[in-house]
């Protein structure tokens, strides 16, 4: 069947802002899809409302919209543009949810759109326990014994006839948000109550458990005429218990007979027709009990996924851009597949190598948040590895993860733990589990007991056992032979030792030798890797794609292109504070190179990014970011230049061991990027240039510290060092905090110095980005925060252009700019985040590199930073390029940070020093009240028309806090407040009502929130004591789901957002009318 | 322990038995299933052939008592990259490496399966040696060179039975005809099985049809059938070059315009010569489990189980082409216009492999049945 041709306009839904359980795999997804339809001719209207997406790039789509993705916006927008069709499958659970709810409101059938990809119906069915259960039962499939709940009765009446522990889902969640495992009644009304707050149909299935049974999932696709394939069996490592997304999975399934995976395959193919997805992709979990083999499914996703992400990277079998095309009619025998050109893709990809997938977590990102894996997903990121055993790929997944390990097992320098904790870890699952793995091993447990205690399959683990056998062989070798090249036995051990997948820098820390020497013997040794391709046919066909792995193996199928090349260094696994800003950078550093006719060669572990498609760039080396990975394709490929600037930190702490190996690195020299980081050479940066930035020192202890605070006066920003991304910063008020800091964070022995900073309170932030090409800089966005400094720049938000600050302190912050990026002869990107304060301006930090707020400017201000970097990093010039000419003007653009604090129940939510939002979006208008508002209603915040305002803060906020609480009252909200507070309120002739503190006796404030008689909550906290005292107000909050806010300034934003809400029209307007100042 | 796999060509390979010393010598093919090595073990189709598994990771599940083709392990050597010694599966009830030990065959690991595979795709399936006692490269090439080459080649008489058989739904049971005359017991029409070297599964599907089942060995002749009173006759799978089997294709020709017939790969095969056609050897073969086939008679797509090393060529006005592969175009199914003649090329019994083909059973059944009813 051809394409349909009564379809003009599809209009495609994004996922919105990076939050846990939806990264960036949709919009790689996404991205795809739309180019595919693209091809097919068919226009594309795109709506999501993260700026930092590839999908959202202006040249993409044909009407970009970054607006919310909310059913009443979404419906606004078709209304305006009447499109033919609406796909909702490629923007995650939240597409599905928003398309579903547009379709309920009657709007489809108002302007005559018709859902493609999934039905209305067949998303119900899906994603509605009770209708899924019906529908298995149909087919005859089991399912886990369960019950639906509506309300905390239902969960009582269940919890008192079902056995536990019990599985609690909440409906049309994703990542399994709200979920959890019970182990008994007080358990599952804690996670029931919270399970309802967060379903949009306050409906849970409350499921008997099949913890420890084996649990796998298969990628399914279906054409309109009813073919059907499987992509991908993915097969967990951590049996049922934990979410799939925080599970180590392994992709072909690996302990099946063909019989049972056969079973399996048809289970799938039947449940696609019966839940009546016509075309498309959809994935099946199974749960398979070890000790007979009864097989239940789990659940099915009727849209492309994480999992989907992650079999395409895992085959070559590109799904989002296949189910694009099976939407619009076309049947799989239509379709080529890229990868070998003769074939078609209706077939089932075969491969010849293993896949292993590790999540990244960030546990200690959220104190008081327990590691503790459930159903519900907690990992921010992962990796991916490929190699042609178990053991090689799982081992380059642990050095992809970047947590400090080089391989399975490199800190065995470090004593064992004792019995009673490794047993601890390994009872309950946990981010550490892994580790624990392997202490248990080497403390002399054996396969049987751990399989008894963990339920992972004895298959993964005999695979974890050789490992760890392997290592005490390599140990031992080294202690009693000579790691001279000539030994004969030496190559066969190193051989054996890399086919295992150990890194350099294992062997190195083993035989005490550095890991240059290891290096040297390895080359001396001709022990090279080769890089095989990833074919989706396990070679049996030619394939023509350009997407490679390394390992130890005698073939060649790669040839050293003969023309001018440069390698891309990707951003590795998502964290907190890096993640699709940067990939988004180096696709686009990707894009450029392949315009400008040089050969773009993309190194990247990150199985959901845009720059891991086989089709970003002209090579991809899906590998590990370590030197030795990244060394052994830059000898191979010799390029021209690498690019490390824009994937994050992962690469810049490459620069310097890249450099001394020869390796020629584009744009900034790492001198200068030394110059802006190291403590006193930035200090004289600084004062050669005549600016100034906050007094500070740098101390080794508390009797220093407690000194130079004095000389520096309260309160202070304090942190060590050696870290990144604002671990371990805090601000501290007086002496006590300050000793109350070293008690907690400084070890007695120090060996990194402790910075410290004076605090500039209500200091307003400004982010900077700019570009320069040694001669000229462009200053490319400066962004006025609402937060003020203090609140870490990823958790602002931020207003572009300065909304408050006078147009002569612009202007000195631009010149402040071109200075800095001339000393530090910048060639490509820079951030450079300032404070102001009564009209001073201060200079906090230089970062000669892509920032996570390159893409919000690029979509901002229609000038593509990292694509002009690029540029200027060949050479081209500024002058040149002119991006002054391609500078959009007469609106206004807002970013609006969202944060994961609802997967961590016990997480404080007040916003420091230290990042912890997952994600932005971005809101844009043509005023900033609007656009803030857009920004609010983007990132999921409800912003209430009317109530009870809670105000709580801190006194030194008290008097910033008195137009607030009367722009509330005068919007007719009942403000609230404690008793200091509310004297405070009526003073100042702003009615209020008193109500009691939590110790105050009852009813309280937890009381008024428990009710559900607060619409939201205004509270600022600082100082051990007002801190401890008010966590339990922001804790119900969180539960509650009442909107909040923990800045004085966000609070004033929230209130303007408001006024403007109930003032003004919903508009929408797409990306290309903005830049065409329409 | 060390083990050389040498190809006619000079291609070389080092790797290690993991099932003791030995030497064996055959065609090596690569098989692209990721599961399914016991069923494709003992699937009397790879008699004379070392089997190249291209997923890397076998052994992972062990052998049960269930998953067997036949009575015994077929393939001359199983070739991998790692065999895994500790297997994990509730219906596992033996290693790999001690199943293959049992049978007497050799298994290799540590090779490079996939230079292996890419060495065959672009020069073509070839004869190879394998020991772990001769470890001279030049010594063993020659050997190879100087083994029997595939195309010519008659593996049929050294798997098939020499005996009538009677199958009882799970494994043969010995049967005898009384003056050539068989005393069906079932109660559905009687089929004719011929065996060439059958995987069990096709009789067990046959059976599920509810079709009383002799089986027969290849010298079975047109009359012989006739004799025993038969509604139909079913050929199957067999390893080798169907050219070879002149007198088997002769009597398939009468047996053509007697009654209704049904044949699988080898079966297939024959029934393309008896109907007027030739077969040709492929490069490497079809050897696994994703290739698509389209059925032309309905449109649909089965993802097929695959298992041959020759196609059949066929032009003729008298026989349609129902199946073809998608990948290359070959034949994959045939139907003759007016006589009661269907065959396909592919695996509908699976075993390994998707059973998206199982229908062909049906229309087996069916066709036979129709004639019945009559």
């Amino acid at each position: 069947m051809p394409k349909r041709t009564d379809l003009k306009r599809i209009m495609v839904i994004g996922s919105g802002p990076i939050v846990i359980g939806q990264a960036c795999e949709f919009d790689y997804s996404g991205t795809q899809a739309v180019k595919a339809l693209k091809e097919e001719g068919y226009e594309v209207v795109l709506v999501n409302s993260n700026p930092a997406t590839i999908m959202t790039d202006p040249e993409l789509a044909d009407r970009t919209y970054i607006e919310p993705i909310e059913p009443e916006t979404v419906a606004e927008i078709i209304r305006k543009e009447r499109p033919c069709a609406l796909l909702p499958t490629l923007g995650g659970q939240t597409g599905l949810n928003t398309a579903l709810a547009v379709a309920e409101s009657g709007v489809l059938e108002e302007c005559g759109v018709e859902l493609i990809g999934a039905t209305k119906s067949v998303i119900e069915k899906a994603e509605s326990r009770e209708l899924f259960r019906e529908a298995m039962a149909n087919i005859g499939l089991s399912v886990p014994g369960s019950d639906i709940a509506r309300s905390m009765d239902d969960v009582r009446r269940i919890g008192e006839e079902m056995n536990f522990p019990i599985i609690i889902r909440p409906a049309f969640t994703m990542g399994g948000k709200g979920g959890g495992i019970a182990y008994n009644m007080e358990d599952l009304e804690t996670i029931a109550s919270q399970g309802l707050a967060a379903s949009i149909q306050s409906e849970l299935l409350l499921e008997q458990s099949i913890i420890g049974w084996k649990e796998y999932e298969m990628e399914v696709m279906r054409d309109k005429a009813d073919n059907c394939v499987i992509i991908c069996s993915i097969e967990n490592f951590d049996p049922m218990g934990v979410h799939t997304g925080d599970s180590i999975t392994v992709a072909p399934a690996q302990t099946l007979t063909d019989l049972e995976y056969q079973k399996m395959r048809d289970a799938s193919i039947a449940i696609m027709r019966e839940i009546g997805v016509e075309t498309g992709g959809s994935n099946v979990q199974f749960g398979v009990n070890p000790k007979n083999g009864d097989l239940v499914v789990i659940e099915m996703n009727p849209r492309v996924s994480r999992s989907s992400a992650l079999a395409s990277k895992a085959t070559g079998f590109p799904i989002a851009k296949i189910a694009a095309k099976l939407a619009v009619g076309y049947t799989l025998d239509e379709i080529p597949n890229d990868i070998t050109r003769e074939t078609m893709a209706s077939f089932e990809p075969t491969i010849d190598y293993c896949v292993t997938k590790l999540p990244r977590f960030t546990f200690e990102k959220f104190p008081g948040a327990q590691d503790e894996l459930n159903t519900a997903m907690k990992s921010v990121g992962e990796a991916m590895s490929i190699g042609r055993t178990f053991k090689e790929s799982f081992q380059k997944g642990m050095r992809s993860l970047e947590v400090g390990v080089a391989g399975f097992g490199s800190d065995y320098r470090g004593k064992l733990p004792e019995r009673e904790d490794i047993m601890g870890l390994l009872r309950t699952p946990n981010s550490k589990r892994v580790f624990a793995l392997r202490h248990a091993f080497l403390l002399g447990m054996t396969i049987e007991e751990l399989h008894e205690i963990t339920h992972i399959d004895p298959w993964f683990l005999h695979q974890l056992k050789d490992i760890i056998s392997m290592e005490e062989e390599i140990k031992d070798f080294g202690l009693a032979n000579s790691l001279a090249p000539g030994n004969d036995e030496l190559y066969a051990l190193m051989k054996r030792a890399k086919e295992y997948g150990f890194s350099d820098r294992q062997l190195a820390e083993m035989w005490k030798q550095p890991e240059t020497a290891i290096r040297q013997l390895r080359k001396d040794l001709d022990l090279e890797p080769v890089y095989y391709l990833v074919d989706t046919c396990a070679s049996e066909f030619e394939a023509y794609t350009p997407y490679y792995y390394s390992t130890y193996e005698t073939g060649k199928e790669i040839e050293v292109a003969d023309k001018k090349k440069v390698i891309i260094l990707g951003g590795g696994p998502n964290r907190i504070g890096q993640g699709i800003e940067f990939d988004y950078c180096c696709c686009h550093a990707s894009f450029a190179l392949r315009d400008m006719d040089v050969q773009s060669i993309m190194v990247n572990s990150n199985p959901e990014t845009v720059s891991t498609d086989y089709d970003t760039s002209d090579r991809l080396y899906f590998e590990p970011l370590t030197f030795e990975d990244v060394m052994n394709i830059v000898e191979m490929e010799k390029p021209d230049g690498v690019i490390i600037q824009f994937g994050g930190q992962t690469p810049l702490n490459l620069a310097v061991p890249l450099l001394r190996a020869g390796v020629p690195i584009l744009g900034t020299h790492p001198d200068s990027i030394d110059r802006a980081e190291d403590r006193e050479r930035f200090q004289a940066l600084i004062n050669k240039l005549d600016l100034m930035q906050p007094a500070n020192a740098t101390v080794m202890s508390f009797e220093e510290a407690r000194k130079a605070a004095k000389g520096i006066t309260y309160p202070l920003v304090v942190r060590p060092s050696y870290v990144l991304g604002g671990r371990a910063m805090e601000i501290v008020f007086d002496e006590e905090q300050l000793a109350t800091y070293f008690d907690k964070y400084v070890p007695v022995n120090l060996e990194h110095p402790i910075l410290l900073d004076k605090f500039l309170e209500n200091a307003t932030e400004v982010d900077v980005d700019a570009i320069s090409d040694g001669d000229e800089v462009y200053v490319a966005g400066i962004m006025e925060h609402i937060e003020e400094a203090g609140i870490h720049s990823g958790d602002s938000a931020c207003v572009l252009p300065p909304h408050t600050l006078p147009a002569d302190i612009v202007g000195e912050i631009r010149r402040q700019t071109i200075e800095l990026a001339k000393e530090l002869r910048v060639i490509g990107l820079m951030n450079i985040q300032f404070a102001v304060k009564d009209k001073q301006i201060f200079v906090l930090e230089v970062n000669p590199r892509a920032s996570r707020t390159a893409p919000f400017v690029s979509k901002a201000t229609g000038v593509p930073l990292p694509r002009l970097a690029t540029q200027v990093m060949l050479g081209e010039k500024l002058a040149d390029l002119d991006p002054w000419s391609m500078r959009k003007h007469g609106y206004v653009s807002v970013k609006e940070s969202v944060f994961p604090f609802s997967r961590f129940p016990g997480v404080d939510i007040l916003l420091g020093p230290e990042m912890r939002s997952t994600g932005e979006v971005m809101g844009i208008a043509k005023t900033v009240e609007e656009a803030f508002m857009k920004g609010q209603v983007a990132c999921g915040q409800v912003l209430p028309q009317e109530g009870k305002v809670f105000i709580s803060v801190n006194d030194r906020d008290k008097p910033y806090i008195l137009d607030v609480a009367k722009r509330f009252a005068d919007l007719g909200f009942e403000v609230l407040a404690t008793s200091g507070t509310a004297k405070l309120f009526i003073e100042n002739g702003i009615p209020a009502t008193r109500v009691a503190k939590v110790y105050e006796g009852r009813p309280n404030i937890v009381d008024f929130i428990k009710n559900g008689e607060v619409a939201l909550l205004l509270n600022t906290a600082s100082g051990k004591r007002t801190v401890q005292d008010s966590k339990s107000i922001r804790q119900e909050a969180l539960v509650y789901g009442v909107p909040y806010s923990t800045t004085v300034s966000g609070a004033r934003a929230i209130s303007m957002a408001i006024a403007e809400q109930r003032n003004c029209e919903l508009t929408v307007k797409s990306l290309q009318e903005y830049y065409a100042g329409e | 322990m060390k083990a050389i796999l040498a190809l006619e060509d000079g291609f070389v390979l080092e790797g290690r038995s993991f099932t003791g010393p030995g030497e064996t010598g055959g065609e090596v093919i690569f098989n692209t299933g990721m599961t399914g090595y016991q069923e494709i073990l003992t699937d009397p189709s790879y008699a004379g052939q070392m089997v190249c598994m291209t997923y890397p990771l076998i052994g992972n599940y062990g052998v049960t008592e269930e998953d067997i083709e036949s009575g015994g392990v077929h393939a001359s050597a199983l070739i991998v990259k790692e065999c895994c010694k500790v297997p994990s599966n509730w219906r596992s009830v033996a290693s790999l490496p001690d199943y293959l030990k049992r049978n007497g065959v050799l298994g290799i690991e540590g090779i490079d399966t996939r230079a292996l595979t890419s060495h065959i795709r672009k020069n073509g399936a070839m004869r190879a040696i394998i020991s772990t006692e001769e470890l001279n490269v030049e010594k063993l090439v020659e050997k190879a060179k100087a083994l029997p080459s595939m195309e010519g080649l008659n593996l049929v008489k050294d798997v098939a039975p020499t005996h009538v058989y009677r199958w009882d739904g799970v494994r043969p049971q010995n049967v005898r005809l009384v003056d050539g005359v068989y005393n069906w017991t079932g109660k559905g029409p009687k089929v004719v099985v011929y065996d060439f070297g059958i995987k069990w599964n096709i009789l067990r599907l046959l059976h599920e049809q509810g079709l009383d089942l002799l089986v027969v060995p290849p010298s079975f002749t047109a009359e012989q059938v006739t004799l025993t009173g038969a509604d139909a006759v079913f050929l199957s799978n067999g390893p080798g070059d169907p050219a070879t089997l002149k007198d088997e294709i002769a009597e398939i020709t009468k047996l053509c315009d007697m009654m209704p017939v049904g044949g699988i790969c080898l079966g297939h095969q024959l029934l393309g010569h008896a109907l007027g056609g030739t077969t040709s050897k492929l490069k490497f073969g079809h050897h696994g489990c994703n290739h698509p086939v389209k059925d032309l008679t309905t449109g649909r797509i089965e993802i097929s189980s695959q298992n041959h090393g020759f196609c059949v060529e066929l032009d003729s006005d008298d026989v349609e082409i129902t199946h073809i592969n998608l990948n290359d175009d070959t034949v994959e199914g045939i139907a003759h216009k007016t006589k009661k003649v269907i065959s396909v090329q592919h695996h509908p019994e699976a075993c390994p492999g998707p059973n998206d083909s199982h229908y062909f059973f049906k229309r087996f059944s069916d066709m036979v049945k129709e004639g019945l009813n009559k």
